[in-house]
């Protein structure tokens, strides 16, 4: 008789590990991106291109800064755990681990950046 | 399980000897625009300081972006971001229990590429 449980045996292997967690937060994700890239790409789109003043003036207004911050957070963290999940898979020991925390870095510094301009502009 | 011939067994998934099929290529293609995407946003966020720093260095990388080569990488950003939206709306539909038969997981892969070709030159048109 085995006294070692089937749970005992599969904690820390697999999806018991913190699988089920990430899965999860990309699904809530992926469902925020469905109105978040539309968003994204007709408010960026039709400013990119303009002039410095009509930049300046749209994202004075509350509602564009507010569009603009609040997409491009959840797209950056969205496509950082997108990252993370393909280094996950292909980069391994140190590399791996070093990789991981080289894109979290770069992910919140652009968009702390992004924030601070945005603020910059609106205020 | 004595017969089982363990350790010369073909290992999967194996990129590498897999015949390409429409379902791992527009999957592999959520991963590919996503890491573009992200690649690519420095680029954005480099004009949202420049907007909100002055007239001058505003002007660098307005010029880029409006450049024949700045409007290529907007149309690619375009696309990836569209995809990219489409590929993991079908991550969540599969998640929700639907769509497992391969007839409509093909169907939903021709839906991504054309899909956001589609949205891409709506994008560009009404932009």
């Amino acid at each position: 008789m085995r006294y070692l449980t089937d749970r005992k045996r599969a904690e820390g292997f697999g999806s018991s590990r913190g699988g089920t967690d990430h899965h999860w937060r990309m699904i809530v994700s992926s469902i925020l991106l469905v109105p978040l890239i539309p968003l994204f790409i007709f408010l960026a789109g039709s400013l990119i291109g303009g002039s410095y003043e009509s930049v300046a003036e749209c994202l004075s207004s509350p509602l564009a800064a507010i569009a603009l911050g609040l997409s491009l957070t959840v797209i950056i963290l969205h496509l950082m755990e997108e990252a993370n999940e393909a280094i996950e898979d292909y980069v391994h020991g140190t590399a791996g681990k070093l990789s991981l925390i080289a894109v979290k870095a770069i992910s919140y510094t652009l968009i702390v950046a992004g924030l601070f301009a945005l603020a910059k502009l609106a205020l | 399980m004595g017969d089982v011939n363990r350790g010369h067994r073909p290992l999967s998934p194996h990129l590498m000897i897999y015949r390409p099929q429409l379902t791992s290529m527009s999957s592999i293609m959520v991963r590919i625009t996503g890491i573009a995407s992200l690649v690519a946003a420095p680029l954005f966020i480099w004009w949202l300081i420049a907007a909100a720093t002055s007239s001058a260095s505003f002007d660098v990388i307005n010029g880029l972006l409006s450049s024949w080569f700045g409007a290529l990488i907007l149309a690619g950003v375009s696309w990836a971001l569209w995809f990219h939206m489409l590929g993991r709306l079908r991550h969540v539909i599969w998640d929700l229990g639907y769509g497992w038969s391969l007839k409509t997981s093909e169907t939903m892969g021709w839906g991504m590429f054309i899909g956001a070709t589609v949205l891409t030159l709506l994008t560009i048109i009404i932009l």
